[in-house]
């Protein structure tokens, strides 16, 4: 019962590790669907949004308001930089790169990342900040079945619900309004969207802003958990096998894929890593993610791109 | 009889005027020197043989192309720059000859996108979908579902539309059109690749757009015997000028419509 309880244990932990990487994923899958470019900033948007809101909230702590008013105050205004940051992003690098392929609003995008970490560093100090919005114990649950108990993070389900709630209102969204139909409609095809009123420069203002609030929920959940750092950047680096297992056009995609690739980890580590001699976490990610590429490069969930010859 | 786009058409019956228009590509030039009008509720169809221009025309002004020369009046108001959705929103709506629906999505979201203009309610009410939106959702979802009924495809409101067969494809991005209750309706080649019996419905549907709402239409389309039966008045374009205007029958007869079909040399 101990070495099923181990299981039980590693795969939770795994699984809402994995949740955590959708988190970031989302922004990506949200800017890809909406205009096909692959926004390499993603991860400069999670160190900007955090830092945004710890800086804010230590601020008007420091004046005297209540930490959770204070939390509140951090998140309006995170998110208000957000916008702003859409908003530039936008006019000044999307809006004029508006015909150019894919490949050089990529590297726009490389560019708007540099900007953005080294902006928000300026703007608001490159230390470490904590950010202590969820309780960092752990729960121990089902200690009748399991000697000890079964340790779950409360960060990680803190953050698994974050990461719920985010894509059933993102799915209604998308369905439902206005705006998440014409978002899809512009994903699907540019100039149709366009003789039917839609304008181009409004949608990718609102999937970037959108991206932007993504991230600071990303940024609330890993910043509780690792500290708002410089380093929370490269947590980019570890959507990108959750973006090829679950399709880059897939909201659905990128949380099995995050899934997939954390509870993946994990196991892969507690019991492949001994024989190994451990480190397996580090590239696991990346080796299933060529796998899947092989196999099936569209992702589990991604559109197959079939081109008329 | 009124002369065929004589001089004595009263002005405030224009709804397009297209003036000394010029669009190059590099070193080709599309269209040279191009001047028409598009009377209120009239169907004008522009004919002429392949690579004459014509769907540079409708680009031009619909303002997926801008001219290098020349002035587009619409509704009284004279430009010589204007983006797509600008044309959308002045009231201008267009279906594209390889059929640009949104593929991903069911025949009736794609309908439900052409209400997008005149859907009022902003981003953050339609997120609630409480109180206006969604009274607003329900209204325009109704007149949705009044061009399903009118255009028969009630059969595949559902499907996704890259599933559906060419002529009801072509059904629904016309149903996409009408949703924006446009002034003028812009067709590029409606009847392409349809049977004799698709081609009959489509034509049905066309008049009893133009009468029942009342909408002018401009069409491009190759199958003669639709353009005359249906139009009001014909332009012909050839290698990118124009070379006759008028109503069918008077183009009909004309000699240097009948060499450009044919191939004359000139």
């Amino acid at each position: 019962m101990v070495v099923f309880g181990q299981f039980v244990e590693v795969l939770i932990s795994g699984l809402l590790a994995g949740v955590l990487y959708s988190l970031v994923a989302l922004g990506f899958v949200l800017i890809f669907k909406a205009s096909g470019v692959f926004n390499f900033a993603q991860g400069a948007m999670v160190l900007l949004a955090g830092l945004a809101l710890v800086r804010a909230l230590d601020m008007l702590v420091a004046q005297g308001f209540s930490f959770w008013a204070a939390v509140g105050v951090g998140l309006v205004f995170a998110a208000a930089i957000m916008a702003i940051t859409a908003w530039l992003v936008e006019r000044f690098v999307l809006g004029p790169l508006v015909n150019q392929d894919g490949l050089t609003l990529f590297m726009a995008t490389i560019g708007v990342s540099f900007i953005l970490e080294g902006g928000a560093q300026m703007l608001f100090g490159s230390d470490v900040y904590p950010l202590p919005l969820f309780p960092s114990d752990a729960w121990f649950l089902f200690e009748k079945a399991f000697p000890g108990g079964i340790l779950v993070s409360k960060i990680d389900v803190f953050g698994g619900f974050i990461a719920a709630v985010l894509v059933v209102v993102l799915a209604l969204f998308f369905q439902h309004t206005k705006t998440g139909r014409a978002l899809r409609a512009v994903a699907d095809d540019h100039a149709a969207a366009q003789s039917v009123g839609i304008s181009l420069n409004w949608i990718w203002f609102v999937v970037w802003l959108m991206a932007g609030l993504v991230a600071l929920a990303a940024a609330t959940v890993w910043g509780t958990k690792l500290g708002v750092q410089f380093s929370i950047t490269f947590l980019a680096l570890k959507a990108l096998p959750v973006l090829i297992i679950g399709g880059f056009t897939s909201v659905p995609g990128a949380i099995i894929g995050g899934l997939l690739i954390g509870a993946g980890e994990k196991l892969a580590e507690a019991y492949l890593g001994p024989a190994m001699g451990g480190g397996i976490e580090y590239w696991f990610a990346y080796v299933l993610a060529l796998v899947v590429l092989l196999m099936r490069p569209q992702g589990l969930f991604g559109e197959r791109i079939i081109e008329r010859i | 009889m009124r002369a065929p786009g004589g001089p004595d058409v009263a002005v405030d019956d224009v709804l397009l005027a297209v003036e000394d228009v010029s669009l190059s590509f590099g070193g080709v030039k599309a269209v040279s020197d191009v001047s028409f009008d598009i009377r209120k509720g009239e169907i004008r169809a522009i004919i002429g043989p392949n690579g004459a221009g014509k769907t540079s025309m409708l680009n031009i002004i619909n303002g997926f192309y801008q001219p290098q020369e020349g002035r587009i009046t619409f509704k009284g108001e004279t430009r010589s720059k204007m983006r797509p959705h600008e044309a959308a929103i002045g009231g201008i709506a267009r279906t594209f000859q390889n059929v640009a629906l949104f593929k991903g999505m069911s025949a009736l979201d794609n309908i439900m996108v052409g209400r997008t203009l005149k859907m009022r309610r902003g981003f953050l009410w339609q997120l609630l979908r409480v109180g206006p939106a969604l009274t607003e959702e329900v209204e325009h979802r109704a007149r949705v579902e009044e061009i399903i009924d009118f255009l028969q495809i009630q059969a595949i409101r559902k499907v996704q539309v890259a599933r559906l067969p060419y002529g009801m494809q072509k059904r629904v991005e016309l149903g996409r059109a009408l949703a924006m209750e446009p002034d003028l309706l812009l067709l590029d080649e409606p009847m392409a690749g349809m049977n004799m019996e698709e081609k009959e419905d489509m034509s049905r549907f066309i008049l009893d757009v133009n009468n029942h709402y009342g909408t002018t239409i401009a069409l491009i389309e190759h199958d003669m015997g639709v353009v005359m039966d249906l139009s009001d008045r014909v332009i012909v374009l050839d290698h990118g000028i124009k070379i006759a205007d008028g109503t069918p029958d008077v183009v009909r007869n004309n000699q240097a419509v009948i060499d450009a079909y044919l191939g004359v040399a000139h």
